[in-house]
């Protein structure tokens, strides 16, 4: 099984050449405008010929997914990426049912399951032709958003069978690096529905429905902490594996969302060594999201004006 | 049974020392030349000017097999089937088997290994071209092991006839 991959895994490897290395930020962080940030990214090759940034940075994603799709007709195990954009365009679609509103330009591209099918599920209310979890969790959030009409109670029924099926799939693919990265992706978001929890005083039969159960973390010691105060919830968070996590969320917001990033990075730079699993496909594909993410902060920035410092403390940890 | 000779058995297992060491050294080198192939055309897909340096790298596991075939033809030069003469006795015969053997297993063994290091080293050529002289030397070391197999089984092939 382990030398199904061997082939792509020597075309990621020859690939890994373009990603962008630290030199390459620089480079951008140097360019004086936000034009010029753009043309330099057209020379690397970026974008399909549209100059807007948007559309070069959605070309790149799409890049991305066709280099994989050529690589691999079984996409099980990337499953892990694709399930917030599918639960993402799940909410989307029961929404516009429930509220009778025509969806336009909501649904994400580059998801497992087709948006249109969805809305056709939620529109007969026959959710059968979708996978079985997310059948069950489409069915419990379109008829409490109909009985309720609480958006938000609906989104943490989607939410949190999105956390669910990602460490399922995580424990099933038998891929430590997928195991890995569902149980942080599951972690980082019990994390900031904790935080926003605390901040907002949302009650503690709020959190038991949103916090999803991890390896890592107990959702039940966080979810008491969280009723408490930031502080208690920070203690908490020290003594398990995200007490760095606690430090950058006194520091700030971004810098938390930093430090998430820069663990997946650690994460995934293990794979370099790795010549046989999916999990450089896999790792590579994060790098991708990485450096796109990237290069949109700095493109936010330039467009904005802010300083270079500014810009700089927000920059991602890269995979070369 | 009684009146059945032993020792015309001789032959039989000197024959399957033979072909033991050069079916199993071929298998492992098919298997190892056959996942470096994989790699190699991964990393030529993307780089054709790459195609020397990782064919090279993908031909390293494909040795064993060769000096399998050597075992096996040294064995047959031996024991009077493509000359020499036939074991006259059943331990004669158990000795060319157990002579093969060395090669036939460390053969199968060693190939798939080098392999396993060989696709690493093509991973390496693909990254860093420049490295390709370091990138031989780990699925080389691999070969070491190959080499002293086949030494000993020849060493002990073309003394027993003496004893």
């Amino acid at each position: 099984m382990t030398e199904e991959y061997i082939y792509a895994v020597a075309r990621v490897r020859s690939r890994e050449l373009n990603l962008l290395s630290r030199q390459d930020v620089d480079q951008l962080m140097a360019c004086r405008t936000y034009d010029e940030c753009l043309r330099t990214l057209s020379d690397k090759g970026w974008g399909d010929g549209d100059p807007s940034a948007e559309a070069i940075l959605a070309a790149e994603e799409e890049k991305t997914w066709a280099f994989i799709h050529e690589l691999t007709d079984d996409l099980t195990p990337f499953k892990v990426l694709l399930y917030p954009t599918d639960y993402n365009n799940l909410k989307a679609a029961v929404k516009a049912v429930v509220t009778g509103v025509e969806p336009r330009d909501v649904f994400l591209p580059g998801g497992a399951v087709d948006p249109e099918l969805m809305l056709r599920c939620v529109r007969e209310g026959d959710f059968s032709e979708l996978p079985e979890t997310m059948a069950a969790a489409a069915d419990e959030a379109y008829h409490t958003l109909l009985q309720t009409e609480d958006g938000q109670l609906c989104d943490v029924i989607l939410d949190r069978a999105c956390i669910a099926d990602l460490l399922q799939c995580g424990r099933e693919s038998g891929v430590e690096i997928l195991r890995d990265y569902a149980e942080l992706t599951a972690a980082v978001s019990d994390i900031k529905i904790a935080v926003r929890a605390c901040k907002t005083g949302k009650s503690r039969a709020f959190l038991d429905a949103a916090l999803a159960p991890c390896g890592t973390l107990d959702a039940s010691s966080l979810a008491v902490a969280a009723c408490k105060s930031l502080d208690d919830l920070f203690a908490y968070l020290s003594v398990t594996p995200y007490g760095e996590a606690a430090e950058k969320l006194r520091e700030s917001y971004s810098a938390f969302e930093k430090y998430c990033d820069d663990r997946v990075m650690d994460l995934i730079k293990e794979q370099k060594m790795n010549p046989f699993t999916v999990g450089p496909l896999f790792a590579y594909v994060l790098a991708r999201r990485n450096e796109i993410s990237t290069v949109r902060i700095i493109l936010s920035g330039k467009l904005n004006e802010l300083d270079d410092g500014m810009i700089r403390e927000r920059l991602r940890d890269m995979y070369v | 049974m009684e009146n059945f000779d032993w020792n015309a058995l001789g032959v039989v297992f000197a024959l399957l020392g033979a072909v033991l060491a050069a079916l199993m050294g071929g298998i492992g080198s098919a298997i190892g030349v056959g996942m470096t192939g994989q790699a190699a055309a991964g990393v030529v897909t993307e780089d054709p000017s790459k195609f020397g340096k990782v064919l090279i790298l993908q031909l390293l596991p494909g040795t064993q097999g060769i000096y399998g075939l050597l075992i096996g033809f040294v064995t047959l030069t031996q024991i009077g089937i493509l000359g020499g003469e036939a074991p006259t006795t059943l331990a004669k015969g158990l000795l060319y088997l157990a002579a093969c053997l060395p090669m036939a297993i460390v053969g199968m063994v060693s190939a798939k290994w080098q392999a396993k290091a060989s696709v690493s080293s093509i991973s390496l050529v693909a990254k860093k071209p420049d490295q390709f002289g370091k990138s031989m030397i780990f699925p080389a070391m691999v070969e070491t092991y190959a080499v002293l197999a086949l030494l000993i089984s020849i060493l002990s092939i073309t003394s027993i006839a003496s004893l």
